[in-house]
């Protein structure tokens, strides 16, 4: 875990051309603490991930956390309290087996037995029924999100030779998701400087954040086109001047744990109308190339430390617009979208980076 | 610079078991008895935070069925610390400081009775060279009384003496008891009990809306000392005394410390360089019943309540997470906002 965590710190400190007594605060986001076993680690990680002495703070909001590491590490430096923060999100999944950490039986609850694919399962059958999507999107976003793996050296997964026939040849695990149309049970840390001026090299502005939580369970929730996720990007495009997403957004790094969750989170964020989103992945326009590239880091479909994943998200979007995503840089990328959700797609994190300074030219 | 402050506060502990199976059924009461003392409603609070523990609750997601008792609808701007609710209500007042939000309710819950916590708090520590020994809290607790008493900076009896003032007991009569672990005695552990805590904050003229004397936040800090138990001098909480100099803790009337054993309040004292006058723990803290993860918030909202009753004008108040006081939270809170302490 420590090593895990210095190796993504070392690497952000570089990249910002930062040293250690820059950093005033940091902010550490995990998924369940019994994936490893320790409870709490920020507290035994303390000296490694440079914490020692200064403040620390534990973030840990379901499968949304790496967001929100981001989010509460930016407002530290919105709110005026700090200058420079550090944010680490980690997962060591190789430790246990966290598919199935929802399912853990719980006294006077009712117990879900289904696992984290299991759960999620009937949502997707339900958007297919009412978007009337053809049968093959969900594995052309696992064919092209393996595919864009290959390209990222970080990835877990790279399946450069990738077809759509080849995920659909593969296994059925919880119809109608495939085995190769889920996500990896990865190890993996991410880590972000965030700055209140700019240190050495591009920088990726914040034009807004927003996080919205809603129950896992209540009469007329809608759990395929989750209210908290679509009033959470509402509140985000507000924020940042946004009126037409799919023309003003050059790229989205989206939390698509599932194949299908691509078009659902498309429509949940307004960049299409509801039962349309299918239709933009099918016509390839969520390719590197297309007109809103989505997850060419990757994604989740091909590296999921789950604690670190939603900074994953959060990180490659600022990488796109700083122009240093390497082999999967979109081209032109000036303003990016970073999507993270949690527990029964209930909590949502998102946030906008742009090349340019809020509200002007960098 | 946004003033803000502590309107609101509701506690429960219940040593023993609460009979409560979950978080929800501890927060929904306190809930309802913020909303009527202040008048508000769900749709007033404009961001909510939480802290708790996984292994409180033996599973994982523990804090997301506890949404169950904010309601439905709509949805809300909402965060998650694993750590003591204080450390939420730290997130909190960041994000009132942005001026996103006006009110803020932060809440902290536990059953620290289901388990057998003194021993699965061993699992904070070191999982490669130090967890699998299995010191439990109070063994390790022992350790550094110990290391005080040889050190010559505190004795048994000074110990009992906290416990005294917390119990109205006799000190003498309670030297008499045999040890728990080697120094200390049953007297000096605070008891596991169920619990929960919440407070509301409020920004600005909604504080003074909601309250006739808000509990202003003068100062709050809070910092980690390294997790490495031989490397740290476990008679010292650094972090304590720099959290403490971060916020400001000039001319204290009362203190609100969370000390889970009686030597912690004596290593505090020097820390916090609490004057003689101080008064602390005037009802006993946490030596009476600790509810771990709503403890430490409770200890902002008690000190608070001194301000809000009148009973005090400038208060501080201690939070700790981790093993032999790792981590250390000092909130400073005043009858007046233009009284500040350095801002961080």
């Amino acid at each position: 875990m420590a090593g895990l965590c210095r190796e993504a710190i070392d690497r952000a400190l570089a990249d910002a051309g930062l040293d250690w007594p820059d950093i005033d605060a940091v902010v550490l986001g995990k998924a369940p603490d019994l994936f490893e076993g320790v409870m709490m680690p920020e507290l035994m990680l303390a000296d490694a991930i440079g914490a020692t002495g200064k403040p620390l703070l534990r973030v840990h909001t379901a499968g949304s956390v790496g967001g929100s590491t981001g989010i509460v590490a930016a407002s530290l430096v919105q709110a005026g309290v700090h200058d420079r923060v550090l944010a680490v999100a980690f997962e060591k999944q190789s430790e246990s087996n966290a598919m199935w950490a929802l399912s853990i039986p719980i006294p006077f609850q009712m117990p879900v037995g289904a696992g984290a694919g299991g759960y999620f399962a009937p949502h997707v059958r339900s958007y297919i029924r009412r978007s009337r999507a053809p049968a093959h999107i969900g594995a052309i976003v696992a064919a092209k999100d393996r595919r864009n793996g290959a390209r990222n050296p970080y990835a877990h997964l790279k399946q450069a030779d990738i077809t759509v026939e080849k995920v659909q040849a593969s296994r059925m695990l919880w119809d109608p998701i495939r085995y190769d149309e889920t996500c990896p049970s990865s190890d993996g840390a991410c880590a972000v400087v965030i700055s209140a001026a700019p240190t050495s090299g591009p920088a990726a502005w914040i034009h807004a954040t927003a996080m919205r939580t809603e129950p896992t369970t209540f009469a007329g929730r809608d759990q395929v086109n989750a209210r908290a996720g679509a009033e959470a990007a509402q509140a985000l495009w507000r924020d940042a001047g946004i009126t037409d997403p799919l023309h003003q957004v050059d790229v989205a790094e989206i939390y698509v744990p599932f194949s299908w969750f691509e078009p659902m989170w498309l429509e949940n964020l307004g960049f299409t109308p509801a039962g349309d989103g299918w239709r933009l992945t099918e016509a390839g326009e969520t390719d590197i190339g297309g007109r809103l590239p989505v997850n060419p880091s990757g994604g989740v479909l091909s590296s999921n430390p789950i604690g670190a994943s939603g900074l994953l998200r959060f990180a490659e979007a600022a990488l796109q617009v700083r122009g240093r995503a390497g082999d999967h840089q979109v081209d032109g990328a000036r303003t990016a979208l970073g999507h993270a959700y949690g527990g029964g797609s209930q909590f949502f994190s998102l946030w906008l980076v742009g090349a340019d300074k809020p509200g002007g030219a960098a | 610079m946004t003033e803000i402050a502590v309107v609101g506060f509701a506690h429960s502990v219940e040593p023993k078991t609460s009979g409560a199976t979950n978080g929800v059924e501890l927060l929904v009461p306190l809930f309802q008895r913020l909303y009527a003392d202040l008048g508000i409603t769900k749709g007033d609070i404009g961001f909510w935070c939480s802290g708790s523990s996984d292994y409180l609750a033996g599973r994982a997601f523990s804090f997301i069925s506890a949404i169950d008792a904010i309601g439905a609808c709509p949805p809300i701007m909402e965060s998650h610390v694993e750590a003591d609710a204080a450390w939420a209500l730290y997130e909190a007042w960041v994000k009132l400081r942005m001026g996103e939000v006006d009110t803020a309710l932060v809440y902290g819950f536990g059953k620290s009775t289901a388990g057998e916590l003194r021993r699965v708090l061993a699992m904070q520590l070191d999982p490669y060279t130090t967890a699998p020994l299995w010191p439990d809290a109070t063994a390790l607790a022992a350790l550094q009384a110990r290391l005080g008493i040889e050190a010559g900076l505190w004795t048994e009896k000074e110990m009992a003496e906290v416990a005294a003032r917390s119990t109205r007991a006799e000190a003498a009569a309670l030297l008499e008891a045999s040890y728990v672990a080697d120094p200390l005695r049953e007297h000096d552990c605070a008891p596991y009990a169920d619990g929960a805590t919440a407070v509301v904050l409020a920004a600005g003229d909604r504080a003074r809306e909601l309250c006739d004397r808000p509990a202003w936040i003068t100062g709050i800090a809070h910092r980690i000392d390294s997790p490495s138990l031989g490397a740290r001098d476990l008679t010292r909480a650094p972090s304590a005394r720099t959290a403490a100099e971060a916020a400001g803790t000039d001319s204290v009337e009362v203190a609100e410390l969370h000390t889970p054993y009686t030597h912690q309040e004596l290593v505090l004292r020097r820390e916090l360089d609490l004057a003689d006058g101080v008064r602390v723990n005037p009802a006993g803290g946490v030596l009476g019943g600790h509810a771990m993860f709503a403890a430490g918030l409770a200890r902002i909202g008690e000190a608070a309540r001194h301000i809000m009753s009148g009973a005090a004008d400038r208060v501080l108040a201690h939070a700790t997470n981790g093993p032999l006081l790792q981590q250390n939270l000092v909130c400073a809170m005043s009858a007046s906002p233009s009284r500040s302490g350095p801002a961080r």
